[in-house]
């Protein structure tokens, strides 16, 4: 139910709408939830709204932690 | 897709599962509670419970809207389409939710009831602009990841001044109902549910941020670690959890820092706040009567409440008697417990309401690891 995904935002169009592509399906919902989000960045998109806005340094971070883990799980 | 594939590769979960392994304390018992079903439905799906040590035991939680939606609350929404004629509207999860006298929304469609499946909310609105000599009702349902785009098609219909459209809330709220838990028996006198800690929500915490779980951590000395649905992060999560039970720590740390802040989504929260406020009590399957743990139309817009404008009212409706859901959801029984699960109660044909959702713990379990429990013999 809460399920959501991020999609890149295309471009934005009138009355709080926006063309997003996810994994290259376009499709136009609504952005009046996040007034912040640009064109080329991530939103995370439930139930035909951008609920959030991806934070692109954060995701990085979070993957470097996870292969430091994962390296020292497989270490000796 | 990005952002998505690099959370789900195989290779990294096996390295944190290896790294995991070589924390934990081999003499003890760890079992945390993930709350929401996107969490169930990932650990059942990429097999995370095969990851983990022996000793860590993960409890599904009651955080699937459509699990926890009671019978009574669909009847009111069948009565709306067979015998009041509207169009009724809803997200495609709620279609199959056993009701009373053994209709679902889907069965009422079948007896000729106009009920229509929507992929968003405003799809309901452009439905009742199209249709205006019907009356267009919207059954709303979610925790507070879909009630902002529900907040907005009201407000959107009060601007628009549309006369036939309503919708019918039920939308509910995730802290009251981890506080429910926390509260509950089971989890205080009994210790039948040990909960060590709690796996956060993670698109409820992109709009609510990660405060309102502070106080749980403190006033329940539980750590909440807020995680993303992929399975790296619920397999990070765990680690984090375990690292904070055995340096004796309870704080709520964000595992989800890409999409979660401390105060989630301050545009969302807003229009949530001017459209809804909180009802005093609201009855979910399995916890029975929560209060303030559910949100209703304000009287300021009470010509879009459904309830309102239609005189509802609500009878509580008892479950299946053999039916063990309410007992799944408060983490007391395991899917395999039920006598109905896999048997009479499929995903085709639903008896409760955790085998209807994909993220309900019956139907994640019957869909990805029921094989798991015939042990494997030569043949």
């Amino acid at each position: 139910m809460c399920l959501a995904l991020p999609a890149r935002l295309v471009h934005r169009l009138d009355d709080d709408r926006a063309v997003v592509d996810l994994g290259g399906v376009r499709k136009t919902i609504s952005v009046a939830l996040t007034p912040e989000a640009q064109t080329g960045s991530y939103v995370i998109v439930h139930v035909g709204h951008a609920i959030g806005v991806l934070d692109a340094d954060e995701a990085e971070r979070t993957l470097a932690l996870f292969a430091e883990l994962a390296a020292s799980g497989t270490q000796p | 897709m990005k952002y998505v594939d690099e959370f789900r590769d195989g290779g990294v979960a096996r390295g944190i599962a290896a790294a995991l392994a070589g924390e934990v304390d081999r003499s003890r018992q760890y079992s945390f509670m993930e709350f929401c079903g996107g969490h169930t439905h990932a650990i059942s799906r990429y097999g995370i419970a095969e990851l983990l040590p022996p000793n860590v035991r993960m409890v599904h939680g009651p955080g699937c809207p459509v699990c926890v939606l009671p019978i009574g609350r669909i009847d009111l929404a069948i009565g709306l389409a067979l015998e009041r004629g509207v169009i009724l509207c809803t997200y495609g999860d709620v279609m199959r939710v056993p009701a009373s006298e053994g209709l679902s929304l889907m069965r009422a469609k079948a007896r000729g009831a106009d009920i229509r499946m929507v992929y968003s909310a405003a799809d309901a609105l452009t439905l009742a602009r199209d249709h205006p000599g019907r009356e267009v009702v919207f059954l709303a349902i979610g925790f507070e990841t879909t009630t902002p785009p529900t907040a907005l098609v009201i407000r959107q219909a009060a601007k628009a001044g549309l006369a036939n459209f309503s919708v019918l809330c039920n939308h509910v709220l995730t802290p009251s109902a981890i506080t429910h838990i926390l509260e509950s028996p089971e989890v205080r006198e009994y210790g039948t549910v040990p909960i060590d800690g709690f796996v956060g929500p993670a698109h409820v915490s992109i709009v609510i941020g990660s405060r309102p779980y502070e106080h749980f951590a403190e006033e329940y000395r539980k750590p909440v670690v807020i995680a993303g649905f992929e399975p790296l992060d619920v397999m990070q999560a765990i680690v984090m959890l375990v690292r904070q039970v055995e340096q004796g720590r309870a704080e709520v740390e964000n595992e989800f820092t890409r999409a979660v802040t401390r105060d989630g989504n301050l545009a969302a929260q807003a229009v949530v706040s001017e459209v809804f406020e909180l009802r005093p009590s609201f009855e979910w399957r399995g916890l029975g009567e929560v209060p303030y743990s559910a949100l209703k139309i304000r009287p300021a817009f009470a010509d879009f409440d459904a309830e309102a404008r239609f005189g509802l009212s609500y009878r509580p409706v008892p479950d299946h008697k053999q039916c063990e859901c309410g007992a799944i959801l408060r983490g007391v029984k395991k899917p395999v417990d039920c006598k109905l699960f896999g048997t009479v109660c499929t995903p085709d044909n639903p008896m409760g309401s955790c085998m209807v959702s994909s993220e309900g713990a019956c139907a994640a379990h019957y869909t990805y690891g029921r094989f798991r429990d015939i042990p494997v013999v030569a043949a």
